[in-house]
């Protein structure tokens, strides 16, 4: 075997991993697929059923009386979470990674960049007991009483406050996970853009703000949209900040911004021990079965983010 | 050229000057606003990363006494030597696995880029990055730990870090090879050397810097990571007996998320110690590998 063929066989192990993902968590499930059918989706309840009673055969499955599964509650958990994460981390992303580009001088411009980039490095579940430590207390006591004072008249917005583990102290956690990755990314592409664009701006007598929010911004609205995507696609995955702070909700929609939630992610770490409760082994299945939804909904984000990031290279290869 | 339009400014009407004073003073007013705003998201920023660091400074230093490091934990007291070791030992497995596979996939993708295995490697790897960490932890639940019959073990923790790790390396190791000059590869060809001689002795040796980044990557995430260790390496209060399957591992970053639900004070001192650990290991590798780079330039 020559070095180049040794090479894409030993490098082979990448693709192969992605591939071995999909097809092991499909076909684990797939029992769980058949008897879920699209209900999975829709359904509201995720219930074991009758653990204590003998599992009756349904068309070859066996299954324990009772046992539905559903994780519409966890599709909307999950999708509430990320939305809330993005409605923060955007504006905040973007402004910091203005001020680091243009209005930090070059010296500690560095450092500061550092720090954001730093913030990325933390692992999840120090970002969890930051959360359940501090920021729980903090919403619980002074933020939501406030909030629900003030926004009271918005529908979601009122009593009752719950405990400060819910919906909005995910979406406050997970929004400074990946509010780096966007000003990381938007800070390098404004730093990339050419200095006669700038010159060009002011020389038409825009103010520095202006040169930047009217002129260099729009021309860089796919790398902030791939960014964006690439953060809900974190976003989406997080597992261990979002098992801390949400408040664990089963079988619930939030009635309000403050009430418990639960994701997708965060189900399938803190349900594994009860579903192995279940003697007939379908509950694990359909964890597995979250865990392939799970799967292909990021799929799907992170290759729109890379085709879009990809989209904006290839222009600015051309020199667009 | 410019000439008439001055003249015409300066001696136009009260009214139109008016005008443009007016919408000079709100083009600045929206300028520092813009800034304030912009200035406010850095602070904010800065604010919860040393919030972050602060706190866990301040309690994880608090909780750092020689028990932590001498005893194993005993129920959710004693110390975090089984904890540390179990970390220690599941970050080796991990790179030890990950980095030659991982390297490997970088140098083919970089060197041979113009291949559609080259590009189907890239695309992969771009997809495996974005897949959540507890769906490889449950892929690697049933696969190792329930159909191989491996149990919670070493192995098993390692092998699920490992494929999470893989294309964090292949990227870093792919960038940091195509840095490198062509001339480099084309005056070792000239040269009469093999391609495996022209990689390793000549591009890998000049890219070692970046290829080291990627290694060092794959170690932070390997002692920060929880999600993927819940259903591979499970926990335990003993220190590791040497087995490589069937045998459960405890890990620092289980200790943060279990410990901290506990009512006890030495339980909750604990999850703040390994954190602190946890924290300043991940840093402090950050920090050189962010050396590694500016010194090269």
């Amino acid at each position: 075997m020559n070095f180049r063929t040794v090479l894409a066989t030993v490098g082979g192990i990448v693709p192969a991993s992605m591939i071995a993902v999909v097809v092991f968590l499909t076909t684990y499930a797939w029992p769980a697929i058949e008897y879920n059918g699209v209900g999975f989706l829709g359904g509201m309840h995720w219930n074991l059923g009758n653990l204590y009673a003998d599992p009756i055969d349904l068309s070859g499955v066996q299954i324990l009386p009772g046992a539905s599964y559903g994780i519409f509650f966890l599709i909307v958990g999950t999708l509430l979470t990320t939305l809330i994460a993005l409605l923060i981390a955007v504006p905040v992303g973007v402004g910091a990674a203005i001020f680091l580009a243009e209005a930090v001088p070059p010296g500690p411009r560095v450092w500061l960049s550092f720090l954001v980039e730093l913030l990325a490095a933390i692992p999840s579940v120090v970002f969890g007991l930051w959360g359940y430590a501090a920021i729980v207390p903090l919403m619980a006591q002074h933020v939501f009483p406030a909030m629900a004072h003030a926004l009271g008249w918005l529908p979601g917005f009122g009593e009752p406050i719950g405990s400060g583990f819910g919906l909005l102290t995910s979406g406050i956690v997970l929004s400074l996970m990946i509010v780096p990755l966007i000003a990381a990314t938007l800070r390098d592409a404004i730093d990339s853009q050419p200095a006669a664009v700038r010159e060009a701006a002011q020389a038409l007598g825009a103010t520095r703000f202006e040169t930047v929010w009217r002129v260099l911004l729009p021309g860089l609205r796919s790398v902030l949209i791939g960014a964006c995507v690439l953060a809900t696609g974190r976003a989406l995955g997080e597992t261990m900040a979002v098992l801390m702070v949400s408040g664990n909700a089963l079988n619930t929609l939030p009635q309000t911004i403050y009430a418990p939630v639960s994701t997708m992610a965060a189900f399938i770490a803190s349900q594994l021990d009860s579903a192995l409760q279940d003697p007939t082994g379908l509950a694990v299945r359909s964890l597995a079965e979250v865990a392939l939804v799970l799967c292909i909904i990021s799929i799907i984000v992170n290759v729109c983010a890379r085709l879009l990031l990809a989209g904006f290279g290839a222009r600015e290869r051309r020199g667009l | 050229m410019s000439a008439p339009v001055i003249t015409a400014h300066h001696h136009g009407l009260g009214l139109r000057a008016n005008a443009d004073a007016e919408r000079l003073r709100r083009r600045q007013w929206f300028s520092a606003i813009g800034w304030t705003l912009c200035g406010a998201s850095l602070t904010l920023l800065g604010g919860a990363m040393l919030s972050i660091l602060g706190m866990v400074l301040v309690r994880g230093i608090g909780a750092l006494t020689p028990t932590v490091f001498t005893e194993v934990t005993q129920g959710t007291g004693g110390g975090l030597l089984n904890a540390i070791e179990g970390t220690a030992v599941i970050a080796a497995g991990t790179v030890v696995l990950a980095v030659p596979f991982g390297i490997a996939a970088g140098i083919y993708v970089s060197e041979y880029r113009w291949t559609a295995w080259a590009r189907c490697i890239r695309f992969l790897s771009d997809v495996l990055v974005g897949v959540p960490s507890i769906v490889l932890g449950y892929f690697g639940y049933i696969t190792m730990v329930e159909w191989l019959g491996w149990h919670f073990s070493v192995a098993a923790a390692s092998i699920t870090l490992a494929v999470l790790c893989l294309p964090y390396i292949c990227r870093t190791t792919e960038l940091a090879l195509r840095e490198v000059a062509p001339e480099l590869r084309e005056a070792g060809f000239a040269l009469g050397a093999s391609p495996a001689r022209v990689t390793f002795s000549l591009v890998l040796r000049a890219a070692l810097p970046g290829v080291v980044t990627g290694v060092l990557l794959a170690l932070a995430i390997s002692v920060g990571e929880t999600a993927p260790l819940l259903y591979t390496a499970g926990w335990s209060g003993y220190l590791w007996n040497g087995q490589l399957v069937r045998s459960p591992i405890g890990y620092l970053t289980y200790v943060i998320w279990a410990f901290i639900n506990e009512p006890f004070a030495a339980a909750n001192a604990l999850a703040y110690a390994a954190a602190f650990l946890t924290t300043a290991f991940v840093l402090l590798i950050s920090l050189a590998s962010r050396l590694l780079l500016t010194r090269r330039r």
